[in-house]
């Protein structure tokens, strides 16, 4: 064996080592650990939706939170297929139930925990990441300090439970232990062949930070139950008009 | 060992126990009365209604015409039981098997029990002056069988004593209904002239069951002590409680947490003996200077789990204040219920809202936050955005409805519809532009209007014209018109919601 090829050996040995001390567990043979992002998840280590882990999604104006909102729930859909709650805490909240359903979700399956004071969002948050019987655990806070995010993050990688936190405050935007900072943003959306009216959601997934990643910029549609990428050329290139009419 | 049984006859028990609670009505004659085959039928009459004439199974308006100032009150089903088995459980002082004998009766089985009391007669007077001095007008008997004491209590004109083996010589003048016997068996013998005991006891067998049947007989083996009459003793409800005196008075934390620990375990062992599961329970410290402290833990599953328990307890345990020392500390279970057998092992790792983990889990959060700040939520029959969800009752319930995805919602909705100044030229299409917070939005792509309208029998007002709008960034919100298009700037707009 040659010795730059032990050499590269030995660096993604040790790679794959850091990761998985750093909490990035490779993905088990049996499962499909896909959330249907497709090639947003090629960012991520080992080309995975890190699960058990926690991210951070920005939300300032409450455009954006309904836009968070309905991505996180296209990837609530993937985690609570195998059945499973959620738990969605935060102090003053304005999401509504049956607009999930759209999502593919049940509604009835997430636990509102409707709190006053933020101190207790994140003792909440650390408790219920603490129990694996959760398939993830939705917080909405203001701000949140490297040592919180680091603590809700170790509990996160004991329990394997998945964790998002919505920040409001994007002022000061502080270093997290987060594995990942998204950022959603609402893109016009667009029927076929230029139809009147609102189409699915489109949404601006940027990934501002992966730890051990790659950041980058994509855009993806909400249709048929799942997340779909959107193509650049136009669609109405790929269907032709005749067909339309026929139909 | 001989048995001895006391008797004891309400005369009027439901009357007797409304006066206790109304004293106004201990001067006036009233009576129970209860539906039945659309008239009023009484069911009890007090002392002075029936001094008057008046007895349960007359028609009410006929009392009414008997005594004019009757006062008529409705009859309470089950009161009659409810009442016997209070005074049942009161009885227990003085002997530990106690029966009912509805509807206005108890029987005790006093073998053994009266020397304690210094005699049977002594015995006897204690059980009646008591109870008369609450109120109740009663009569009691004691004789070695059931049968017999029942009768004497009922008909008895002499000693409501009767010695050991003289029963035969107690019931010989009392009428045949001292006998306990069905309607129609009581009126073939008052056909026949046998208007006392005496006049067909001494009859063949044979004879009084051939015309009377084996009821006759059967009462009259048990009233005499040839066969032996079962009873269904009462069986008082044992509390659900559990107590740890302390030799020396506790101050410390750690000391509290131990008595919790050993109390949680006493009664959890007993819970699980039973199949039983703890709903909320008091934590109770009597301090020496006489006053008590006490916290209270509520779960949302029924459970027995000692550490889970004591986990609830552990967040409580700073606001006990223990002061010069707790001597005694009591664990209450007020609230209890069944626990299905789980089969641990199978169904402890089972996703989802059965998990007993995140029952676990909500109890902690409540027992920390408050539980009114746990919701959740299921679809209501209600199309008006505000109450097409309701909260549920417990993280058991089940959806009846299914979820309605067939009409857009908004992810975000505003807890109140803010009003906003917008651009609508033409009737009922949608805006061109709308301003909110500030910031001019313009309209590019447009859905609707969904109409919705109020549910005029819950409130008034004005029906909604919702939109479904997409401004020139692609944001998109939900907007309503309240009412109809009316032209010129007199319309209302609000903003409710934010689509994903």
């Amino acid at each position: 064996m040659k010795v730059p090829d032990t050499k590269k050996d030995i660096i993604t040995q040790l790679q794959k080592s850091i990761l998985l001390m750093q909490g990035f567990v490779p993905p088990s043979a049996g499962l499909a650990d896909t959330v249907g992002l497709g090639a947003v998840e090629a960012a991520f280590p080992n080309a995975v939706f890190p699960a058990g882990a926690i991210h951070e999604f920005l939300s300032a104006a409450p455009e954006q939170a309904a836009a968070s909102g309905g991505f996180i729930s296209g990837i609530l859909n993937a985690l609570m297929q195998r059945g499973g709650a959620c738990l969605w805490i935060s102090i003053s909240r304005t999401l509504f139930p049956p607009a999930l359903k759209a999502f593919g979700l049940e509604p009835d399956r997430i636990i509102f925990i409707d709190l006053k004071r933020e101190k207790d969002v994140l003792w909440a948050m650390e408790e219920a990441l603490k129990c694996p019987g959760l398939a993830a655990v939705i917080a909405e806070v203001r701000e949140v300090s490297f040592t919180e995010s680091r603590r809700l993050q170790l509990a996160a990688e004991q329990s394997r439970v998945t964790g998002f936190i919505l920040r409001s405050d994007a002022r000061k935007l502080s270093a997290t232990a987060c594995v990942a900072r998204w950022n959603i943003t609402p893109l016009p959306s667009e029927l076929e062949s230029g139809m009147p009216g609102v189409g699915f959601p489109r949404w601006n997934v940027e990934l501002l930070k992966v730890r051990n990643g790659n950041p980058g910029n994509w855009k993806v549609e909400w249709s048929a139950g799942g997340f779909i990428p959107i193509r650049k050329d136009p669609v109405k290139a790929i269907l032709p008009l005749k067909s339309l009419r026929a139909g | 060992m001989q048995k001895r049984f006391v008797t004891i006859w309400f005369r009027h028990l439901l009357t007797d126990w409304l006066s206790l609670r109304r004293p106004a009505l201990r001067e006036i004659p009233f009576v129970f009365a209860v539906k039945d085959h659309g008239r009023l039928v009484v069911t009890a009459a007090n002392t002075l209604a029936e001094e008057q004439g008046l007895s349960p199974g007359m028609v009410a308006a006929d009392a009414k015409a008997i005594i004019p100032s009757l006062e008529v009150i409705n009859d309470i089903p089950g009161q009659d039981i409810k009442l016997l088995r209070a005074l049942g459980e009161w009885c227990i002082r003085y002997t530990p098997t106690i029966a009912l004998d509805a509807p206005d009766g108890l029987i005790l089985d006093v073998s053994g029990c009266a020397h304690l009391w210094g005699g049977e007669r002594a015995y006897l007077k204690e059980i009646v002056t008591r109870l008369r001095s609450k109120g109740y007008d009663v009569r009691a008997a004691m004789a070695d069988t059931i049968g017999t004491a029942w009768a004497i209590s009922r008909f008895g004109k002499l000693t409501p004593i009767i010695e050991n083996n003289r029963q035969a010589e107690a019931l010989l003048s009392l009428p045949p209904a001292a006998l306990r016997l069905q309607p129609d068996v009581l009126e073939r013998l008052q056909k026949l002239g046998l208007r006392t005991i005496n006049s067909f006891i001494t009859m063949p067998r044979s004879v009084l069951r051939r015309r009377f049947g084996q009821g006759l007989l059967q009462r009259l083996d048990q009233a005499l002590g040839n066969v032996e009459e079962p009873v269904q003793s009462l069986q008082p409800l044992e509390p659900y409680q559990e107590r740890l005196p302390c030799l020396e008075p506790i101050r410390t934390a750690i000391g509290i947490e131990i008595a919790v620990q050993r109390l949680l375990e006493m009664l959890c062992a007993r819970l699980q003996q039973e199949g039983k599961g703890l709903r909320t329970a008091v934590f109770k410290g009597y301090r020496i200077d006489g006053k008590v402290v006490q916290m209270e833990i509520g779960t949302n599953l029924a459970s027995h789990n000692t550490r889970h328990l004591f986990k609830l307890f552990e967040l409580k345990i700073s606001t006990l204040e223990p002061a010069l020392g707790i001597e005694l500390f009591i664990l209450e279970a007020p609230k209890v219920e069944d626990i299905p057998p789980a089969q641990e092992a199978l169904w402890a790792g089972k996703p989802g809202l059965e998990d007993t983990a995140i029952a676990e889990l909500l109890d902690r959060l409540a027992g920390k936050v408050g539980a009114n700040t746990i919701h959740r939520y299921l679809p209501d029959e209600h199309y008006w955005p505000e109450r097409s969800i309701k909260v549920s009752s417990s993280i058991r319930e089940k959806a009846v409805l299914t979820w309605r995805s067939d009409r857009p919602r908004p992810v975000q909705l505003l807890a109140r519809p803010e009003q906003i100044e917008v651009t609508a030229p033409i009737p009922d299409y949608p805006p061109m532009l709308f301003r909110y917070k500030g910031e001019v939005h313009q309209v590019k792509k447009a859905d609707g209007p969904e109409r919705i309208e109020r549910e005029w029998w819950l409130e008034g007002g004005q029906h909604r014209d919702y939109y479904h709008i997409e401004d020139e960034n692609g944001q998109r919100y939900w907007l309503f018109r309240s009412g109809h298009y009316n032209g010129g700037g007199s319309d209302q707009w609000f903003i409710h919601g934010f689509f994903a």
